[in-house]
């Protein structure tokens, strides 16, 4: 039966993904009706952007960085200034600047962690003007830079052919991204949520005067368009506090299939993407099997823990944290899929998953948001470790390594190995300094190896840009907001310059044709290699701490430990 | 860097008008033509009163009403959490023993799970259907009518999973409360 329930739900995520990746191909080469092209045309030339000038790579991401900063200034102020804004029918005050500067970055960076609580501390006009917002343009900056990297990987070209070496032009992907593909995809998502009945009303709080009598307070509010684009564009900030576990947000089972579905849906469909960029699906294929061999293994195990439950709590799968109408198996799936696609939305209650449960949503965000990933990001990411996986294959059987016609030199590999040390710069000495510091470590709710995994999971978390959270830590202090909002800056950036810079390298390069000498990157030995470079880089780098959380936790469970 | 800066001002200003402003407030303007009801909450009404929504749970103590699961946060509708205590926490085991032995004691049955863990949301507006039928004899008992009669309606209330393939079946606390008054009315407190 569950296997039944799995395979309904891959096979509709498969077909949807793949169906998606035609309509994106054609997206992001233009081909699109006229009437298309003239809108997206007018409105770029009306904010000057110059729509057919090419950019190289450093012009690309100076253009992404100066676009990000702006949006980071722009809700920053709405932020802190909501209290005196209008839609504002709860009389929430302005947010403290430790915290707007928090959330601010966090919704820039398609992280979406939340230090705060949405109904109590944010306006509908914040919700709407300035969190809906960044949900869109920073998933679709993530597409854009993917496609930009992409291209320098597939473009056709040789050396020093000025027109080659244009990765595209940001304004246009990123327009093409929201109007195009976020937009629509939105609208129909919001739609149905609102007819599952997630609410969507800028009416204020409601007082239910309860069948005992005990009065209920209800907040609600302008939710389901929302709850939309955060979960399509990988972002995850819930309109409550509580994500999508309370039921305003995800009332019913089709609500929660629908939002399992749109986590993974562009993540997955940007693989078939790069197949058809490349002009050989199979190379989307290979980058697809990669992932889907680590999703599903991680998935099995949240899956096996949280059905059979915590013995010490009674018979039964592991209920605390989890609604009635999901149980353990929808919150496994979500739990695998949120933290896997750096989506970061919650269906249950992470920290009172099973200690292994964790261990794998720890991993899944460790090694860098790679299993799908966020919208493009994952790509882009998975991208570094084939770099990698190229260049350590190229090294075993003592030859130049190529990916696609072009050969992996020093500085790209160089490039590949500053981008991914930004993972173990940020969850290792971020989180090292926060177990250290007693400022820092106040956050921390629990004793024993549980709270190792607390502040772990924060920081694992902030630096994939995933934004989920172990909700007992008390992230809300101004150490944490401060540290993490620098190092999700760190997580986004440190890896997106670095790609950027190894495709503006990469599109320089003449390609060669494919010999009988070529090494075949999709078929399953490199699709093996790759899964090996993930899991030997990401996972051992972080097998030292994870011993002393989860693993901890796990062998004190076993010995009937409590703490 | 300066070339880039009127399109990155300007198209966050386009963007903020177009995905900030219009699409939620065309969003809210469909919804609330389209599904009334269900975008401002799935609200009760009962004598002209709101007495609740049928999406967000309600504290039920009496001994005439179904209990809905425990929650966290003392089922707070403006500011939802959970326990979030790990596995092993001294707290949550404590909890649990705790809220097994109440549920114990008032319904005469072993406690399912759900009946002893607190949800994601604190306001999980269903229990399973043990947790419903455990407390048929209570029930029962103090609106002075046949078990069997309470058994029948809990169970003609249960919502299955989706097409028998995702998620559990359950029993929407208040909704189901809200048929008992309207079949069976509480012995107005003479005894009590």
């Amino acid at each position: 039966m569950t296997l039944i329930s799995y395979a309904v739900y891959f096979l509709a995520l498969g077909g949807l993904a793949w169906v998606l990746a035609i309509w994106l191909a054609q997206v992001y080469a233009g081909a699109l009706p006229r009437s298309f092209l003239r809108i997206e045309g007018a409105l770029l030339r009306a904010c000057g952007a110059a729509p057919d000038r090419g950019m190289t790579w450093g012009s690309y991401a100076l253009a992404v960085l100066g676009f990000n900063a702006a949006g980071f200034v722009m809700l920053y102020a709405v932020l802190r200034a909501q209290g005196w804004m209008p839609m504002n029918p709860d009389g929430i005050g302005g947010m403290a600047p430790d915290l707007a500067f928090n959330t601010a970055v966090s919704f820039v960076t398609n992280t979406n962690w939340q230090a705060y609580s949405g109904e109590a501390q944010l306006s509908y006009l914040s919700q709407m003007a300035g969190l809906t917002v960044q949900n869109f343009v920073s998933a679709a900056t993530g597409m854009a830079v993917a496609v930009a990297v992409t291209r320098g990987f597939v473009a056709k070209g040789g050396i020093g052919a000025t027109k080659g070496s244009f990765l595209g032009n940001f304004w246009v992907d990123l327009t093409r991204s929201v109007l195009w593909v976020l937009l629509p995809l939105s609208v129909v998502l919001a739609l149905f949520l609102a007819w599952q009945g997630v609410p969507q009303t800028l009416q204020g709080a409601v007082v239910a005067s309860g069948i005992e009598g005990e009065g209920q307070v209800i907040a609600r509010g302008p939710a389901a368009a929302q709850i939309a684009i955060k979960q399509l564009g990988t972002n995850g900030g819930g309109f409550f506090g509580v994500n999508s576990a309370h039921p305003y947000e995800n009332p019913t089972l089709a609500s929660n299939m629908a939002q399992s579905l749109s986590i993974l849906l562009i993540p997955v469909a940007f693989c078939f993407l790069f197949g058809r960029m490349a002009g050989d699906r199979r190379q989307g294929w290979a980058i697809f099997a990669a992932m889907a061999v680590m999703f599903a293994a991680g998935l099995v195990v949240i899956h096996g823990y949280e059905v059979a439950g915590n013995a010490m709590l009674g018979a039964g799968p592991n209920m605390e944290g989890k609604e009635q109408r999901f149980g353990p198996m929808l919150s496994a799936l979500w739990a695998a899929s949120t933290t896997a696609a750096s989506n970061g939305s919650v269906n249950a209650m992470h920290d009172s998953f099973m200690p292994l449960s964790g261990l794998v949503m720890l991993i899944f965000m460790q090694i860098g948001e790679v299993i799908f990933g966020g919208v493009g990001a994952g790509l882009y990411g998975m991208l570094l470790y084939v770099v990698l996986a190229v260049f350590l294959a190229g090294l075993m059987v003592g030859r130049t390594p190529e990916y696609l016609g072009r050969k992996i030199e020093a500085r790209e590999v160089t490039l590949a190995v500053l981008a991914f040390l930004s993972m173990p710069i940020g969850i290792l000495v971020g989180g090292a300094v926060a177990a250290t510091v007693p400022v820092a470590l106040a956050a921390v709710q629990e004793p024993g190896p549980h709270g190792m995994s607390e502040i772990l999971y924060a920081y694992s978390s902030a630096t994939g840009n995933n934004g989920s959270a172990f909700g007992g830590f008390g992230a809300a202090l101004p150490w944490h907001n401060t540290v993490l909002g620098i190092i999700m800056l760190l997580g986004r950036y440190a890896i997106i310059v670095p790609m950027l810079a190894i495709a503006g390298s990469m599109i320089r390069k003449p390609q060669a044709p494919v010999t009988n000498g070529t090494f075949p990157t999709h078929g399953p030995i490199f699709v093996t290699l790759l899964v090996l470079t993930v899991v030997i880089l990401g996972a051992l780098t972080f097998f030292p701490v994870l011993a002393l959380g989860p693993l901890a936790e796990e062998t004190a469970r076993l010995s009937g430990l409590r703490f | 860097m300066f070339a880039h800066l009127r399109p990155a001002v300007t198209l966050c200003l386009l963007f903020t008008v177009l995905t900030g402003l219009g699409y939620p407030l065309a969003i809210t303007g469909i919804a609330q033509v389209l599904f009334p009801a269900k975008a401002n909450g799935s609200l009760i009404e009962r004598d002209g009163v709101v007495i609740g929504s049928s999406l967000i749970a309600q504290p039920f103590a009496g001994a005439g009403y179904l209990h809905p699961r425990p929650s966290a946060s003392g089922w707070n509708a403006a500011g939802t959490g959970a326990s979030n205590l790990g596995p092993t926490s001294a707290a949550l085991i404590a909890a649990v023993a705790e809220r097994r032995a109440a549920w114990e004691a008032t319904n005469d049955e072993t406690a399912p799970i759900d009946a002893v863990t607190a949800s994601g949301s604190g306001l999980d507006p269903d229990v399973s259907v043990a947790n419903a039928i455990g407390q048929v004899e209570r029930i029962a008992a103090a609106r002075a009518v046949d078990p069997a009669v309470i058994r029948a309606l809990i169970e003609a209330a249960v919502e299955p999973p989706l097409m028998g393939l995702f998620g559990q079946a359950r029993v929407n606390v208040l909704l189901t409360n809200i048929a008992l008054d309207g079949a069976f009315p509480l012995p107005t407190a003479i005894g009590e």
